[in-house]
């Protein structure tokens, strides 16, 4: 006896649920070791997941086993070379010999640390967890003008395109069932037995009366068949649609970056860190998000991502073309009404004498009032950051900044010195707004 | 020497239902007709690497209660999976009726032959024979048993929240190994039976009564001469029916804090882990049987001409990384592997009954040169477990072949001991060495609940009965005496005694230390 059984194309992901609990459980842990990669590790491959290495204190499965450095006994083992009875041998270092090292710790983990891969979703959840884009709920309930068409159940009136033939015609089904309609191969049947009885050239009288019966019979079912209809005005069923307003879930981030000369490989890896850890945010939020690559040397350009980051180019600083050309970008293809829309500005401070002022006004009259959010991070040699840690002091732009600051919830900055910097500032910036929940 | 010359079964690498059918019965008939093995009937499943994972992560049951624990290995065994540190089993099998095992999808066709003669018919064989598997698991019922525990658990986890669960199912796994019964309870018996037994009992009674028995004193321990105290503690013995191995039994019936759905929660883990409890014991034989068996149905299978020279290389080459034993010395040394003893034994039995030495007459008079090496075989597969087979059956030449010798190893002494080899004098020694550490009563520590303070505050007495003054691992030892505070609700107090000597050799509790000391 027996059964071949193809189960190839069952579910997969059985263990999905004891994953869960097991993720749950050294949440505590995972998170601290999550929030710490973002400073050894290039953020690019926090995208694909992660390999996590927790202790094992929490998640340990304690037994009763004998501790193999205790007692005395026998233990037997192939492959003797030249051993004797009696022959003294030194103890192997770390534990007993061979063997119990690994049979002690239970899993092959005891003391180790426990090592496994957190899948892309379960890492960017738990690095974003408590991250909030402040304004988006505010906006995005108030200001809806999206609205999408949803099918919403069967209505008995309507426009005749949006006649629904299967619910129809199963209306008609029982409503034609229910007052018994003639069906056509009836009609048919009696119509030939007629047309039988008919061409016989002598009749008896049964024939005859059973003729006129049948006749009879006819002109009932026919007329019967008139009064109800195949289709009758109420089986008709239309197609009911609802408009649903649709929250704004499509994103544009302007990326705006200072490239002239005093911005060093670090600084720029340092701001593409950043960008980078804030498009990923962003696209866990958004079904759809756009990026504008915009940079600026005393010219501002959209250029790709590719020649964002890595192209060289060199001249003065003059920070308002960057904000003007967004502008620009930002009238000609991203609506309000459609697009929620954010922008990084990453920058070393410099600006050339008097442009601060332009870009203030920039920022109050034409670029604030439509985006969600602007975010200023400002690059900073790390002596300069442990001088004017939380001091107010600073270049330029960042003064200039300050004063947009005050006027404007929705716009926030900050100084980063090292890449161990960014994932704390990027927490501040998007933190939870307890007091909004 | 090929018999009849036929055309192989399969000739390229891919298989197909239709293929493995074919094969299927190709195999059963040696199986059934040559080895003369009894098999349930069989259900081959074949799944992704991913399913087998996920049936890795359930201790190989095709169903199984959520725990995170059961997560945790999934993490691990993904990981090293996804990074190429260690590869996936070819097969799981499972002790049912009909007898359930996985194969790979990846597998060749080769190799889904060679792992059907291995968990189809091998396992399938010793799992259906073996006097502990008869005795003390229900192939039939374990399918649905194992449905009904994972309904029940998730049902309490709606009503009673999920943490709580996972509490308890964390301190009941924590005494898993202690929740089994090691010593055969008799099936409780019918009534006519019992009758039966208590008259077969009189009738011997009267038939060997002898006058000299009444003449003999009374034990001095009557009644009388006992004072209070101890009166009271046998009182408590037989209340509790102390001492008690099983200690999940005993929290299960007399727990004074658990509700019951908690209580069938802990009788759901204490028989799962007495449904693997035979496979812990049978390690060797069960793999030694498998691989036995596959190895002798894929000779036969080409002998027969029914698979092609490559097919059997391909085969050969995994068996023979299956049984490979890697010597003491080797960093690949991971302990004995019991595929290669169990295997190496099984063949060794096959030569001491086909083609003995005077040696082997010697030590194995019942069947050596008898011939029957397959009826010898269905024999030890049936009757013993591991201990008793290494026992019974490891014979001078095999423990010279694998050059086995024992190592005496006192923690108190700086180094160790050689203390016998594969030589004349060693052979006993050496064997009864391997035995004794297939013997888990040995080997998992004894305890016991030996009493209990019903008038005081309510603390459990265990006693852990020392061999050769080998100790728990401290750490995890006051971990699990965590688990078991929550399960019974007051505080436990564990000894350690040597079993010789009942010397005292340390005393553990979960009361607080203050307090211990004020005591």
């Amino acid at each position: 006896m027996r059964y071949f059984v193809d189960r190839r194309e069952n579910p997969k992901g059985k263990s999905l649920g004891n994953r869960q609990r097991f993720v749950k459980r050294a949440r505590a842990r995972i998170k601290e070791v999550v929030d710490k990669s973002l400073k050894d590790r290039s953020i690019k491959d926090l995208a694909t997941g992660e390999k996590i290495t927790i202790p094992t204190k929490g998640i340990e499965e304690p037994k009763f086993f004998n501790d193999g450095r205790t007692g005395s006994k026998n233990r037997v083992f192939p492959g003797n070379k030249d051993f004797m009875p009696g022959d003294k041998i030194k103890r192997p270092e770390g534990g007993g010999a061979g063997g119990r090292g690994k049979q002690g710790s239970d899993d092959g983990e005891g003391q180790d640390d426990f090592s496994f891969t957190l899948t892309r979703d379960e890492f960017l959840d738990l690095f974003f967890e408590d991250l909030e884009l402040p304004d988006l709920v505010k906006k995005s309930l108030t200001d809806v003008r999206n609205f999408q068409t949803k099918h919403a159940g069967y209505r008995t009136s309507g426009t005749t395109s949006n006649i629904t033939l299967v619910r129809t015609m199963r209306q008609s089904l029982a409503r034609r069932t229910a007052l018994k309609r003639p069906k056509k191969s009836e009609i048919e049947e009696l119509e030939a037995e007629i047309a039988e009885l008919e061409a016989k050239s002598r009749l008896g009288v049964k024939q005859k009366e059973r003729l006129e019966e049948l006749k009879n019979l006819l002109i009932k079912k026919n007329r019967k068949r008139q009064v109800v209809g195949f289709i009758d005005p109420i089986d008709v069923r239309y197609h009911a649609f609802e408009k649903v307003p649709q929250p704004n879930s499509k994103a544009v981030m302007f990326c705006l970056m200072d490239v002239s000369g005093s911005m060093g490989e670090r600084e720029k890896d340092l701001a593409k860190r950043f960008f980078l850890l804030l498009h990923l945010f962003l696209d866990r939020r958004y079904e759809y998000t756009e990026i504008v690559f915009i940079r600026h040397t005393h010219i501002a350009q959209e250029v790709d991502e590719e020649t964002f980051f890595y192209g060289r180019e060199s001249g003065g600083t003059v920070v308002s073309r960057a904000l003007e050309e967004m502008k620009k970008i930002q009238r000609e293809r991203y609506p309000t009404d459609i697009w929620n829309i954010y922008a990084a500005q990453v920058s070393d401070g410099d600006n050339t004498t008097g442009d601060s002022g332009t870009c203030i006004s920039l920022l109050n009259n034409d670029i604030l009032p439509v985006v969600q959010y602007y975010t200023y991070i400002e690059v900073v040699d790390v002596q300069e950051m442990e001088i004017v840690r939380n001091g107010e002091g600073g270049s330029d732009l960042w003064k200039a900044y300050r004063q947009v600051r005050d006027g404007w919830p929705i716009f926030k900055m900050g100084k980063i010195s090292q890449p161990g910097d960014i994932y704390g500032v990027f927490r501040e910036l998007f933190a939870k707004d307890l007091k909004g929940a | 020497m090929i018999e009849e010359k036929t055309k192989p079964l399969f000739e390229r690498s891919e298989w197909t239902f239709d293929i493995m059918s074919e094969v299927y019965d190709a195999i059963e008939e040696i199986a059934h007709n040559e080895l003369h093995l009894d098999t349930y009937p069989n259900q081959i499943e074949v799944i992704s690497s991913e399913q087998m994972l996920d049936a890795y992560s359930s201790i190989g049951l095709p169903l199984m209660y959520k725990h995170w624990s059961f997560g945790k290995r999934f993490a691990r065994d993904e990981h090293s999976y996804r990074r190429g540190y260690s590869g996936l089993a070819y097969e799981i099998v499972i002790n049912s009726s009909p007898c359930i095992s996985y194969n790979m999808e990846d597998s060749s066709m080769a190799m889904q032959t060679l792992v059907m003669a291995h968990a189809a018919f091998g396992h399938n064989h010793f799992f259906k024979n073996n006097y502990l598997f008869k005795q003390w698991t229900d192939a039939e019922g374990i399918l649905e048993y194992l449905s009904f525990a994972r309904d029940y658990i998730a049902k309490c986890e709606e009503r009673y929240g999920i943490e709580r669960v996972e509490e308890i199912l964390d301190a009941a796994h924590a005494l898993m190994d202690q929740g089994v019964f090691r010593y055969r309870r008799p099936p409780k018996l019918s009534k006519e039976a019992l009758r039966k037994k208590v008259q077969e009992r009189e009738e011997y009674e009267e038939r060997s009564y002898n006058d000299l028995w009444r003449t003999v004193p009374a034990a001095r321990e009557t009644v009388a001469e006992l004072d209070e105290c101890e009166i009271e503690q046998k009182r408590r013995q037989e209340m509790f029916k102390l001492p008690e191995e099983n200690l999940l039994y005993f929290l299960e019936k007399n727990s004074p804090n658990l509700r019951t759905w908690e209580r069938e929660i802990l009788r759901i883990v204490r028989n799962i882990a007495q449904y693997f409890y035979p496979q812990k014991q049978t390690k060797v034989m069960n793999e030694g049987c498998a691989t036995f068996v596959h190895y002798t149905i894929m000779n036969r299978l080409y002998d027969k001409g029914l698979i092609s020279e490559g097919a059997l290389l391909e085969m050969l080459h995994s068996h023979t990384s299956v049984v490979f034993q890697p010597d003491f010395d080797d960093p690949r040394y991971n302990g004995i592997n019991p595929y290669a003893l169990g295997f190496n034994m099984m063949m060794d039995i096959k030569r001491i009954c086909m083609e003995p030495t005077d040696e082997d007459r010697d030590w194995f008079p019942a069947i050596a040169g008898n011939g029957e090496w397959r009826d010898t075989l269905l024999d030890a597969w049936a009757n013993y477990r591991d201990e008793s087979f290494i026992l019974q059956y490891l014979s001078p030449y095999l423990m010279r072949k694998m050059r086995l010798f024992s190592i005496a190893d006192d923690s108190k002494s700086p180094t160790l001991e050689v203390g016998a080899i594969h030589n004349k004098s060693g052979y006993r020694q050496v064997r009864n060495a391997l035995a004794e550490s297939y013997n888990l009563s040995l080997q998992e520590p004894d305890i016991q609940v030996v009493d209990v303070n019903i008038r005081g505050d309510r603390t459990l007495f265990l006693r852990h009965r020392c061999k050769n003054r080998i100790l728990l691992h401290e750490q995890t030892r006051n971990e699990v005496l965590k688990h078991l505070k929550l399960l019974w609700g007051y505080h436990i107090v564990l000894t350690g005694v040597e079993q010789e000597t009942n010397e005292e050799l340390y005393c553990a509790t979960t009361r607080p230390q203050k307090e211990e000391a004020v005591v």
